[in-house]
């Protein structure tokens, strides 16, 4: 299409920086000397063949594993081991291959959760719902009412995500970690098990919060020609080890990739 | 223009009103829009100031007397106000349809001519930019919600935003530019070019004055009696005619508060929320809420679904004569009082309606089981017999007057003529001007002296009230000379709630033959009910069980058909269902879901053969155009029914 945008967005400096990262479950080696950095503002993704170590990568960054080797650089400070609460609270938000939603609760009150963090009145205050807590809760409504706009999800704000089809699921979990205002998005296969169509949309949400927020956004993807469309750079595993590095036209040149994805042999 | 509040008589442009709604009731809400969850309030004053900057910035940007300007987008404060400004600053606006494809768009960009454009967001920004190279003579595209388009660097695309702070600019050098260019237009000015849908060929764009918009949207209030604090949803597209009146002229007029939905899909709810007095929908959307309704119904308690049958059926035999004050004994008043309380009432809340004082349907005929349902209830349901050219009404159902079979009585300064073929003329204050770069289709359809040719086939029955037949140029002859009124027939099989599209042959054959789109949502639920497995539209659409559904409705379509005299002929012979439903996509509706007939004739004539031989099935290869343009092609194998007619069933009988 002759829509394309012609000024560039703004990648900064380095935001993270996963050196030499391993990741072992017993016998079983998951990472093995994983390195690879991301720039702030930028689409960076991970893709890999089935097991290749993608999820287990993600997990390591918002401190879900805790890595037996290596360090994890978020923002200038050096973790080997990080706390889930702790990545959360430095501006990492997720959303899950299997959605992570729940189910009972209405789409604007999952959301809601995704203020969580940002609500500092104890729970005697909130159970009241009056004076401080009021407004508090005012305040953070307005920041989902936001993103509800943002990914154009107002018609099922008061309905039961369980009732939800998968795709819009999906849009709920990404708004979820949105209302987090995070500095970097980690998405789990966003667009799995999704048409042509869902597709389509969740690709153009996820360059939109890109480029409208300025955040920064690791994704995993199976879908190979949805990820060379959209990340700036890819970082490709295979086996747990890092097979390629850089812009999706070098990684489709590199053999290896192409070897990982056709299935040859290794040795 | 006029100094003191003078009545607004004298005011015979939108702006002048829009001034003079500002000065006589600037606090009172002009629009409203939900946005991020909450209901954002223009009032007349602060909506007079969003218009004289957005025209100002217009002026400065280059617009001169006369410039077209499109304008397309979902219905938001920011466009309507567009479309005064823009008529402010000496130009015309010309809405298109949001949901046009970028083809359809570039015919209208081209053939008005537009030099600028205004339109809602980026999709909308995306589909001009895909035809910027092919439409030389646009220059400007203003956007209002700047999301996802922060990096597009080409020069002609500005924001809403900072056309209107350009214009604040401006109007502090060049005080005397907007009033000044407001008083030099009046009343037999064009104020509007709307595209008509086009059942057959290119669109038309036809040209309405101010005069046409105001005179017709003020005899409409006076006749209902709307006032400035009616309230009104303005959910239909900003493109169609009905809306600039209901919405925009209208309330211009009388000062009421116009609600912007939050999008498309949030209507229903919104409807509720707001809570209009005043309210518009075609038959379609009076359908759906109908069959949701009794979906629901069906789920409820026992004690409920009785509760509320019997009640129904006080209100079908009582509700219409209490609801137009015709005498109705003590009991029954009481009773429907009762059911009042009990189901009515909170029927039509939940439904947003119980604040409806007026509420009109029309486009085409809706069916007399739903028009009853409505009004039963206690309703104000009135169908109006409206077109383009005669800037929305023709005739309006008057109170206590309502026949469901009639489009009602002249709507105040219209004057009828039935032509001698049976072909409706009318004269009216509302007539267009005329098409736009269009002499010859203007004279083929205004004459002279002003009445304008309809097309469609009616008569005026002994009460006075019209009645449509068909579009007179649809009507055709069967082989053995008896009538074929197309749409009459269809109209008929439509009624039925698991219809929602038929289009009959007939016309210089033997007999009538009909294509069926089945109704997915009325039909689903039934196949859920019935444990029947499905995919989809085509799977459902293709089984034994749904066609004996289908065949069902038109045997009773047949049985009413058998009973009159002049259309005994036009009993459907054979059918069949279509593997996908028509669409405004494929060119086979035009966007205001009117069938193409000769598009749907081209295109499916291998079908339509079949229907003419002895064929049990027949195979299909159809292109279909997804939302995003791409084609792809369905292949599909069709079975064609026999329906009974009521000859064939007295010879089974017999």
């Amino acid at each position: 299409m002759s829509a394309e945008p012609t000024v560039g967005r703004k990648i900064g400096d380095v935001i993270l920086d996963v050196a030499n990262v391993s990741l072992s479950f017993g016998g079983v080696r998951a990472l093995n000397g994983v390195s690879f950095d991301v720039n702030e503002g930028e689409v960076r993704a991970i893709i890999g063949p089935n097991g290749a170590g993608k999820s287990s990568m993600l997990n390591c960054i918002n401190g879900f594993y805790k890595p037996t080797e290596g360090m994890i650089t978020f923002k200038g400070e050096s973790h080997h081991q990080m706390e889930t609460y702790e990545s959360a609270s430095q501006g990492i938000a997720r959303t899950f291959q299997n959605i992570a939603l729940f189910k009972g609760m209405t789409t604007l009150d999952n959301i809601m959760t995704g203020r969580n963090l940002q609500m500092k009145k104890n729970f005697l205050w909130q159970a009241l719902y009056f004076g401080p807590a009021l407004k508090e809760e005012l305040e953070n409504r307005e920041v989902v009412e936001k993103v509800i706009d943002f990914l154009e999800i107002e018609s099922i704000r008061k309905t039961v995500v369980g009732r939800l089809p998968y795709g819009l699921q999906k849009r709920v979990e990404l708004a979820r970690a949105l209302a987090a205002e995070p500095d970097m998005l980690l998405l789990d296969e966003p667009m799995a098990g999704m048409n042509h169509e869902e597709k389509e949309d969740m690709c153009r949400y996820i360059l939109d919060v890109n480029d409208e927020f300025g955040t920064t956004i690791v994704l995993i993807e199976h879908d190979m020609s949805v990820v060379m469309d959209i990340s700036d750079r890819v970082v490709v595993l295979d086996y747990g080890e890092k097979i390629a590095d850089g812009t999706p036209d070098e990684v489709r040149a590199n053999q290896r990739v192409v070897d990982a994805y056709l299935g040859v042999q290794h040795d | 223009m006029t100094d003191n509040a003078s009545s607004p008589q004298d005011l015979d442009t939108l702006p002048k009103l829009l001034d003079h709604n500002a000065r006589v009731r600037g606090a009172k809400m002009a629009i409203r829009e939900k946005d991020f969850g909450i209901w954002q309030s223009w009032t007349w004053s602060q909506m007079a100031d969003h218009v004289r900057a957005l025209a100002c910035g217009l002026k400065d940007m280059g617009l001169n007397e006369g410039d077209k300007v499109v304008v397309c987008g979902d219905n938001r404060p920011n466009l309507y106000s567009a479309m005064t400004a823009i008529q402010a600053a000496g130009g015309i606006p010309v809405p298109v349809y949001q949901d046009s494809v970028a083809e359809e768009m570039q015919y209208i960009y081209e053939h008005a001519e537009a030099r600028f454009a205004i339109v809602e967001n980026q999709e909308q920004v995306d589909k001009v930019l895909e035809i910027k190279d092919n439409t030389p003579k646009l220059e400007q595209v203003i956007f209002g919600d700047p999301r996802g388009l922060r990096n597009y660097a080409q020069t002609f695309i500005q924001s809403y935003a900072s056309v209107q702070e350009r214009g604040r600019a401006f109007d502090q050098s060049n005080q005397s530019f907007y009033g000044d260019s407001v008083a030099s237009k009046s009343g037999a000015d064009t104020s509007i070019m709307l595209y008509t849908s086009g059942t057959t060929g290119r669109p038309k764009g036809v040209m309405l004055s101010y005069d046409n918009m105001i005179i017709t949207g003020r005899n409409c209030s006076e006749l209902e009696g709307l006032g400035d604090d009616d309230s009104i949803l303005a959910y239909l597209p900003m493109a169609w005619i009905g809306d600039n009146i209901f919405s925009h002229a209208q309330s211009y007029v009388t000062g009421y508060c116009v609600n912007c939905p939050e999008n498309s899909d949030t209507v229903l709810e919104d409807l509720r929320e707001i809570g209009p007095s005043y309210f518009f929908a075609p038959p379609r959307i009076f359908e759906n809420i109908l069959t949701t309704v009794m979906i629901r119904m069906e789920d409820a308690a026992k004690i409920k679904q009785r509760m509320f049958h019997y009640f129904m059926d006080v209100a079908k035999r009582v509700g219409l004569d209490i609801l137009d004050g015709k005498p109705v004994s003590f009991g029954d008043r009481l009773l429907y009082k009762i059911g009042d309380i009990l189901v009515y009432a909170p029927l039509k809340n939940v439904l947003g309606l119980s604040n409806v004082s007026v509420a009109y349907t029309g486009g085409v005929a809706i069916g007399p089981d739903i028009f009853i349902f409505y009004r039963s209830l206690g309703l104000n349901l009135k169908q109006i017999y409206a077109s383009t050219e005669a800037a929305v009404f023709i005739t309006i159902q008057r109170n206590g007057e309502v026949n469901p079979e009639t489009s009602g009585k002249p709507a105040l300064g219209v004057e009828l003529n039935i032509a001698d073929d049976g072909e409706v003329l009318f004269r009216s204050p509302g007539v267009f001007q005329a098409y736009f770069k269009d002499d010859e289709a203007t004279k083929e359809t205004k004459t002279d002296d002003g009445w304008v040719h309809t097309g469609d086939a009616g008569f005026i029955d002994s009460d006075g009230d019209l009645r449509i037949i068909d579009r007179s140029k649809d009507v055709g002859k069967l082989n053995d000379q008896s009538m074929f009124a197309p749409n009459f027939i269809e109209n008929k099989m439509k009624f039925f709630p698991h219809i929602r599209e038929a289009v009959t042959f007939g016309d210089g054959k033997d007999y009538v033959a009909a294509f069926i789109n089945i109704d997915i949502e009325s039909v689903g639920n039934w196949a859920e009910r019935q444990h029947l497995a499905y995919s989809g539209y085509t799977d459902l659409a293709g089984q034994d069980t749904v066609y004996d559904l289908i065949q069902d409705c038109i045997e009773q379509v047949n049985a009413d058909l058998a009973a009159d005299d002049n259309l005994k002929g036009s009993q459907i012979r054979r059918f069949l269902i279509l593997h996908k439903e028509l669409d405004a996509d494929d060119g086979e509706l035009t966007r205001t879901r009117k069938v193409r007939r000769n598009v749907v004739v081209e295109r499916y004539d291998d079908l339509i053969e079949a229907l003419y031989s002895d064929k049990s099935h027949c195979e299909i290869d159809a292109v279909v155009t997804f939302e995003d343009g791409r084609k792809d092609t369905i292949r599909a194998d069709l079975q064609i029914r026999d329906a009974k007619t009521a000859d064939t069933a007295r010879a089974a009988a017999e």
